[in-house]
């Protein structure tokens, strides 16, 4: 199977949907429809291109990683979104979603974040393209991720703090909507993950197929014309998973997608509707979401793309999650071996490879380097001391 | 490929006679009286049954119960504040239905709160808990029409009368789609944004309200951003009534008790009352 378009409903067998407050449902609608148009046509696809290829750096290389190999005994190879311009993969959504904002004669971005890469991403976006541009962060994150904070505004974005509820990626969600709500005739909401109403976790994903579509293609020429026997990537939203795992859908490679323990939608979550979506989704017995808790703020997040949801109901892919301290471990892994410094987020894949080496013994995995981790060396500094 | 299976949204004709709640706001509507129906936020304080007890003694036509949830996107920060206040004092949705079944308020009920709720519950068993506490009617504001199929299904069939809103953004082919869909009243959303005091009423209350009067005999009351007795007023000379919601629920967080509540809402009472 190729990874397919949702039905006409927004849904991915049972998941997805629209369920926005009905001020929302007309720009919905407008943006499906604009992305629809966007998407066939060959003006808009040459200049997302071009930006991709001279201002987002790609095509990203794909390494493959000698000396981690060794150590683990499981051959690694590594799709490098960490070299794209801003440092993670969510430029490519990003470049994609403000040329159609602009498109539609939008004039401001609205974008939520956790980590700070999407919104680091939307504001670089927003300079690029001159537009406006409001970041929505959980009060928690801003101060856990002050370096991001600052880039955003040397980029002339203004960060706002999400202060209700859990104070992370959840609330800032819920503020970007708000602000949405209100804003709906000039701004655009550039949406992070593969998440929220349709068409957002449909566009989120075309828009990263990229990954996929340059990563297959590299390991065929590096494996003979093979595929890996799995590719792996870490979940929060699931935008770089959905990625990746867009080049491989059809291929007989295992999909692993990787979640922080302490938000494990898919794992431990029940079926629910929040952010425009049924998806999995960690609740309480009632029904009241709950708060996630992991060292990376990109992954702080209860819920996951609806995408990921049918994915794993039909067994097509597999997750898993990873605990804090073996995220700590890979962090340091991969430097020490690869002089490769990872974001948080990508450490979880490796921390799922590194603890199940032994059943992965010999297998050739694919990882995507979602992002590089200079963000989270403050962060690292204080945990390792 | 493989196509994702196709979950049908088929959108069920809501039944021909009028609820409760419908039916007690139009005979209201019919005596001359604008309509009033404050907000007020299920188990937050002690006192809060005894707060919807008295606006329904100062007048409201009915009243709505929110139902706190952990992520309410359509709400602005008062009534943030007194959902997440009220979550963590230990309410849910079965303590509040509970402590909702005891209290006679004289006017019907309708609760409002968020989609996950009804469907964490299951549909039935929400629809039918509320009918068992006797409430009339639910607003779940993140379920939009084409989404409302299979929850409307229980509710109509529990006699649980489903509030729709009607949003200022909707294209005129899409306001008679929610008209004939809603039950109890048609909730006109008065402005862009989400619920909270405005320093004047928006404009686009009013034309909301014409848009949808010209088009329905249901109901239609204004809610989001009807801020006071003067703004009621001002809305109430193209719509049937008002829902005042943030304005109330300030009140009652800075402490003014069932009276100081009562007394808020029999001022908006007396206004609409001498206006009409």
């Amino acid at each position: 199977m190729a990874l397919a378009e949702p039905s006409s409903s927004g849904r991915f067998g049972e998941f997805g949907g629209r369920y926005v407050p009905e001020t929302l449902v007309p720009a919905c609608l407008e943006l499906e429809r604009a992305f629809r148009s966007a998407w066939g046509d060959p003006v808009f696809r040459a200049e997302l291109d071009g930006l991709l290829a001279d201002y987002a750096g790609r095509p990203s290389p794909l390494t493959e990683c000698h000396r981690l190999s060794e150590e683990l005994g499981v051959r690694v190879l590594l799709k490098r979104e960490d070299l794209n311009h801003t440092g993670s993969h969510k430029i490519n959504n990003v470049l994609g979603q403000a040329l159609l904002a602009k498109r539609m004669g939008k004039t401001r971005l609205v974008a939520e974040t956790g980590a700070g890469q999407h919104g680091v991403a939307s504001a670089t976006a927003a300079a690029l393209m001159g537009m406006e541009c409001m970041v929505y962060m959980g009060e928690i994150d801003i101060e856990r991720q002050a370096l991001n904070v600052f880039r955003m505004k040397l980029l002339g974005a203004e960060v706002v703090p999400a202060v209700s509820g859990s104070r992370t990626l959840k609330d800032a969600v819920n503020e970007a909507m708000r602000d949405w709500v209100a804003t709906v005739e000039t701004t655009h909401y550039c949406l992070g993950s593969v998440m929220g109403p349709h068409p957002y976790p449909w566009m989120v994903r075309e828009f990263h197929t990229v990954i996929g579509v340059e990563a297959r293609a590299q390991c065929e020429k590096l494996l003979d014309g093979g595929v890996p026997d799995i590719v792996t990537a870490c979940v929060g939203g699931g935008s770089n998973a959905i990625g990746i795992f867009s080049g491989f859908a059809d291929t007989d490679a295992e999909l692993v997608g990787v979640e922080p323990a302490g938000g494990a939608a898919v794992g431990r979550g029940v079926p629910g509707v929040v952010h425009g979506m049924k998806s999995y989704l960690m609740q309480d017995e009632f029904g009241q979401v709950q708060e996630a808790h992991s060292i990376s703020a990109g992954l702080d997040y209860p819920g996951v793309g609806p995408e990921h949801s049918f994915l794993s109901s039909i067994g097509r892919a597999r997750y898993e999650a990873v605990t804090d301290a073996e995220v700590i471990d890979a962090f340091q892994l991969l430097s020490r071996t690869e002089g490769i410094i990872p974001a948080l987020e990508p450490a979880h894949a490796l921390a799922w490879i590194s603890r199940d080496r032994a059943a992965l013994a010999g297998k050739t995995v694919l990882l995507n380097m979602s992002g590089r981790g200079d963000k989270d060396v403050g962060q690292m500094m204080e945990i390792l001391g | 490929m493989v196509t994702a299976a196709e979950e049908g949204l088929t959108i069920p004709e809501a039944p021909a006679e009028p609820g409760v709640l419908e039916s007690a706001l139009r005979a209201a509507r019919a005596s001359g009286r604008k309509l009033l129906v404050p907000y007020v936020t299920g188990g937050l304080g002690d006192d809060w049954a005894d707060i919807v007890r008295a606006v329904a003694d100062a007048g409201a036509d009915a009243i709505e119960i929110g139902v706190p949830f952990s992520d309410p996107v359509m709400d602005g920060p008062v009534i943030q504040e007194a959902s997440e206040l009220a979550l963590r004092a230990g309410a849910t949705p079965v303590t509040v239905f509970d402590e909702l079944r005891t209290i006679d308020a004289g006017v019907p009920i309708a609760v409002m709160t968020y989609y996950n709720l009804a469907f964490h519950m299951g549909h039935q068993r929400f629809a039918e808990s509320l009918a068992a506490a006797g409430v009339s009617a639910a607003i779940l504001p993140d379920l939009p029409l084409e989404e409302v199929g299979p929850w409307a299904t229980a509710a109509d069939a529990a006699g649980v009368e489903t509030v729709l809103l009607a949003a200022p953004t909707a294209p005129d082919e899409r306001l008679p789609l929610v008209c004939a869909r809603a039950r109890g009243f048609v909730y006109a959303v008065g402005l862009l944004g989400v619920t909270g005091e405005r320093d004047a009423l928006a404009s686009s209350s009013l034309v909301i309200a014409r848009r949808l009067k010209a088009i329905t005999d249901k109901p239609v009351l204004v809610g989001v951003g009807v801020s006071n007795a003067e703004q009621a007023v001002e809305v109430c000379a193209e719509a049937d009534g008002v829902v005042i919601g943030s304005a109330l629920m300030r009140r009652v967080l800075e402490g003014v008790g069932p009276a100081g509540a009562g007394a808020f809402i029999a001022e908006v009472r007396a206004a609409l009352d001498a206006a009409s």
